[in-house]
């Protein structure tokens, strides 16, 4: 007892002695625990929000929309074997008119059950009530659409609701799992000002669209363990003669499939970082742990010869390791945790999320905190090994002077050019390969971490320059409600301010190259589109052949197909025909997969005459606010999708993520090369005392003797660059693997500066320790270092 | 006061240690002439170290005055010491505190590389008769020929005060004598003022003068009329 006691004390004394060293080392475990919290308890938390919200407002797994079916298809639907509930409703693109705002904004006006709530997709009522069954100018909008537009109960606009227009009076605002990624038609981002859901009464809307008894969506709830892709058959069978457009299950529902992007993004982030942090972790503990064992033989020497058993010394110093350990996962925990309920409530409220559902997940605390200990301890063992095997008698003795090796053999003369400070640094590093090669390597993580921090604001670019700038280059894009002759694109070129316009005319198909299939839109276009261009993957704008199709490559890789291949294509609309089509051009796209091709090709593929459902534009910028008023008077436009407002909506989110993200990364970037340098200077300063001291009194000053303990930490930092330049390339690569999703990819590109930035930082965090090593290094105490025994 | 190297009138140093007053230095009147061998002998706490010690400007007086030459170190902060280390003093310790990693002729240079005028380094190691070993690390040296490297390091800067503190401590005999020699030859080559800090009384024999340490104060001084040579000296 007594014993344990003794030993106690020292390692509190220790403590008292190392306290910044262990704090170094304890905040680059706590950056392990906290990312892993951080990602994976986030990821659960909205995971676990999203699940909820779809169980309690029932969300349904299967969709479908016809032009026109009668309300009578709803009995014979629900007869698919595997079918729980359906639920049929109208619903439809409008174009909105909101008093004080100039761009006109698009609404899906979707029909609510004369009585009752819907079956499926339910309504999350944040205020106000339902609009009442004999009301046809009431409405619940979203809460997006309404926050945007300061919009409360009571509010009014107006809506075009089959060529007619119509005051509409917001009597609640609501939420819905169908809903949560809201995008507007032609846009890729959500955009609340301009995209609107509008529920209202059916009997209203049947009204306005002559559709008394009959629907124009259909959404279907599963019995658990019923197959998808069958029900789909069956139910893409029932509607066809009605105008049905694929029916289609939760994976290709837009906002399930961007939210599912956005939870993997959180997810992949689980998988790369913390293991970088478990590795610094356990390299530093050995780092630290072996050379204070080092220092500390002589007490390991007395001890063992006072009579304590290997086992008992061995505990002291893995004493030491556990509490550095334990309050890493302290900080780590708290940290972590606290940085997990702001991500998820940064998601929640940019997902508009009815309630957040936090997971406690004492089973991931568990985990950070064993894996962080497993790291610590497999970093301990080379200094525990050292502990057993030094025996007490050799202990006691002074240890031999270290062995140095002249850097070239005898002859060279080279070492003469250089100054002894710099011949001690380099001596002292090739003595140590593998504590500097290790040293180097913690350096060289740190700022690959940051490097892939910065990759996704400089992919982020280069996707803004392509799809904006190379790719999309209409100022505006005009979708209509239904297809259209293709005369229509003549009566757009007539609106005040119009420059150019080229129609589009889009066909929902299935792509299929042997058992790989994905439901896609081809693009019906100009062959000599300038406005919407083909960007091939060397970036340069395509022609496309009169039969060729061009596809995604990001689509190619996924058919396993290259150009001149070729794909089979059930075309979905029209005469519904299977064809085969070659591929033409891969396209270097970043958002969705898709298929383009000559519009007078695709208009006799389908066997029709040629038509279209959109039109992009360009504008002249000083008639805008003629072109939307006269766009607003157009009953048959469905929506008008603005590249500007896209443009500055992506920026706006992107710069949130990125600086979000960049601010989490530079901070653990910033820990791990603090502790990696000051735990190295520090060990450093505590071996070399003697030789530094001996400096000082050979009337070195303080400013050269930290020179020369640190310069051999410089060059390491320095050497660590562009290993932690390729590190962090390749971890770029592993994300941008991770990342490219059909629903949305980037470029692998790392720009120069961001290699500059990256370094920068770790050169900074590595001075701040520098600079600390410095107090210590005032505190030298001379005499006493000399009159002692090395 | 022209002539002296050091001059120390009423220098008093007083260390806290453990909340007690520890008394290493009592009102010390001391003159040291240029070229003079002296040694420093008394049991241990008498106060040698503690005035070499502030003779070299590593550690501060807690009163009294202490001039090297015309200039009063117990008026200099730490910058100014470091300069005067630099430029007048070299240390020989008893644990030979060579750079391991560096080899005796770089251990040298360390210090001819900030010196104002220095010997090279071969010369200084000549001057101890290290020179055919001048490219072996620490490791590869003796003890005695460790130490014999921290006396050509001490002295290539040519430095006005040589201080020793012990410096045949950790020897034995024979080798003992040869640093002994060493530090002798130094003396009168080069006229170095020499303190030698030591507790082998047979050491005295060769010095100038010898102090006699006890309490904070020199009890004794005693005077050589004949120096011996190391090679007389018995250990």
């Amino acid at each position: 007892m007594i014993r344990m006691r003794a030993l106690d004390m020292k390692l509190l004394r220790d403590f008292g002695r190392l306290w910044a060293q262990a704090l170094a080392i304890a905040l680059v475990i706590a950056g392990g625990v906290a990312t892993l919290i951080l990602a994976v308890g986030s990821y659960r938390s909205l995971d676990e929000t999203r699940t909820a919200y779809y169980e309690r407002y029932r969300f349904a797994d299967v969709f479908a929309t016809v032009s026109r079916a009668p309300r009578t298809l709803v009995d014979q639907i629900a007869e698919i074997p595997g079918v729980a509930s359906v639920d049929a409703r109208i619903a439809k693109l409008v174009l909105l008119d909101i008093p004080d705002y100039l761009e006109p904004a698009t609404g899906e006006v979707i029909s609510l059950p004369q009585s009752g709530d819907a079956s499926l997709n339910r309504l999350y009522m944040r205020v106000g009530r339902m609009p009442e069954p004999g009301r046809a100018e009431e409405v619940v909008v979203n809460e997006g659409f309404a926050l945007s537009h300061g919009f409360q109960p009571g509010a009014r606009f107006s809506a075009i609701l089959n060529g007619r227009k119509r005051e509409l009076t917001i009597v609640g605002i609501a939420l819905s799992p169908e809903f949560i990624y809201a995008v507007g038609p032609g846009d890729i981002m959500p955009d609340d000002r301009r995209f609107g859901l509008i529920w209202m009464s059916e009997k209203a809307l049947a009204s306005a669209y002559d559709l008394d008894d009959a629907l124009s969506s259909v959404s279907l709830k599963l019995l658990r363990g019923a197959s998808e892709s069958e029900v789909i058959m069956r139910l893409d069978a029932i509607l066809e003669r009605y105008g049905g457009r694929a029916a289609y299950g939760r994976k290709d529902q837009t906002s399930h499939a961007w939210l599912n992007h956005e939870l993997d993004m959180l997810n992949n982030m689980s998988r790369t970082l913390p293991p970088i942090f478990l590795l610094v972790s356990a390299f530093l503990v050995n780092l630290t742990l072996s050379r204070l064992v080092a220092l500390e033989r002589e007490q390991i020497g007395l001890m063992k010869a006072l009579g304590y058993s290997n086992a008992s010394i061995v505990t002291h110093y893995l004493k030491f390791v556990i509490i550095i350990v334990m309050i890493g996962i302290v900080i780590g925990s708290a940290a972590g945790t606290w940085l997990g309920m702001r991500i998820t409530s940064l998601f929640g409220d940019f997902f508009h999320f009815p309630f957040l559902v936090f997971t406690k997940s004492p089973d991931l605390y568990v985990v950070a905190a064993a894996l962080s200990l497993i790291a610590a301890i497999i970093g301990a063992v080379r200094a525990l090994r050292e502990v057993v095997r030094l025996a007490p008698a050799v202990a006691m003795q002074a240890p031999a002077p270290p062995h140095y090796r002249q850097l070239l053999p005898a002859g060279f003369a080279v070492d003469r050019f250089m100054s002894q400070p710099t011949t001690m640094m380099l001596r002292n590093i090739t003595r140590h390969p593998v504590r500097s090669l290790f040293t180097s390597l913690g350096i060289a993580l740190a700022t690959a971490i940051l490097i892939v921090s910065l990759f996704t604001g400089d992919a982020m670019e280069q996707l803004i320059d392509v799809t904006y700038f190379l790719a999309d280059r209409q100022d505006a894009t005009v979708s209509f409600v239904e297809k259209r002759p293709r005369d229509v694109v003549l009566q757009i070129a007539r609106l005040p301010g119009v420059l150019a316009a080229e129609p589009y005319r889009e066909v929902p198909v299935l792509i299929r190259n042997g058992n790989v299939e994905r439901r896609i839109m081809i693009s019906g276009r100009p062959r000599d589109a300038d406005l919407n261009r083909i960007i091939d993957v060397d970036l340069r704008p395509v022609v496309l052949p009169e039969a060729g199709l061009a596809i995604s490559s990001m689509l190619a890789s996924i058919l396993g197909v290259r150009v001149g291949d070729s794909v089979e294509v059930d075309l979905l609309e029209g005469t519904r025909r299977t064809v085969v089509v070659p591929v033409a051009a891969l396209v270097e796209d970043y958002f969705g997969i898709r298929g383009m091709m000559d519009s007078e090709t695709l208009a006799r593929l389908i066997r029709e005459a040629p038509s279209l459902n959109s039109i992009n534009v360009s504008l002249d910028q000083n008639s805008r606010e003629a072109f939307y008023a006269a766009v607003k008077d157009m009953p048959i436009v469905g929506g008008l999708a603005l590249q500007r407002v896209s443009l500055a909506n992506f920026r706006k989110l992107v710069a949130l993520l990125i600086t979000t993200m960049a601010s989490i990364y530079t901070g653990l970037a910033a820990v791990i090369a603090f502790g990696v340098v000051y735990n190295s200077a520090r060990i450093s300063l505590s071996e070399r005392a003697r030789e530094l001291a001996s400096l000082r009194v050979l009337g070195f000053t303080r400013g050269e003797v930290l020179r020369i303990l640190l310069l051999e930490l410089t060059l390491l930092t320095l050497i660590a660059q562009p290993p932690g330049w390729l590190i962090g390339y390749g971890l770029a690569w592993i994300m941008q693997k991770n990342l490219a999703g059909e629903l949305m990819r980037v470029r692998l590109i790392v720009e120069q500066s961001t290699y500059v930035f990256a370094s920068s930082i770790v050169i900074a965090a590595a001075a701040l320790s520098a600079l600390l090593v410095r107090l210590r290094l005032n505190e030298l105490d001379l005499i006493a270092v000399l009159k002692t025994r090395d | 006061m022209a002539d002296n190297v050091f001059t120390a009138r009423a220098l008093t140093k007083t260390y806290t240690s453990g909340g007690t007053q520890v008394l290493a230095l009592r009102k010390l009147d001391l003159e040291i002439s240029a070229g003079e061998m002296v040694v420093l002998l008394g049991p241990s706490g008498s106060g040698k170290s503690t005035l070499l010690n502030i003779m070299g400007g590593l550690d501060h007086a807690t009163s009294g005055q202490l001039f090297f030459r015309d200039q009063e170190l117990t008026n200099l902060d730490d910058r100014e010491l470091t300069a005067y280390r630099r430029q007048h003093v070299g240390f020989v310790f008893q644990f030979y505190n060579l750079i391991p990693s560096l080899t005796a002729y770089e251990n040298v240079a360390l210090v001819t590389e900030i010196a104002d005028h220095p010997m090279r380094p071969e010369e200084a190691l000549a001057l101890v008769g290290l020179e055919p070993r001048m490219h072996h690390f620490p490791a590869q040296l003796s003890g005695g020929e460790q130490q014999r490297v921290a006396i050509a390091r001490a002295i290539a800067k040519r430095p006005d005060v040589l201080l020793c503190d012990e410096p045949t401590g950790a020897l034995d005999s024979k080798t003992g004598i040869r640093v002994i020699e060493a530090l002798l030859g130094i003396n009168t080559q080069l006229g170095t003022t020499t303190l030698i800090i030591t507790h082998n009384a047979s050491i005295q024999d060769v010095a100038d003068r010898v102090l006699f340490f006890a309490d904070g104060q020199i009890s004794r001084i005693a005077k050589n009329e004949v120096r011996r040579t190391a090679a007389e000296l018995v250990w």
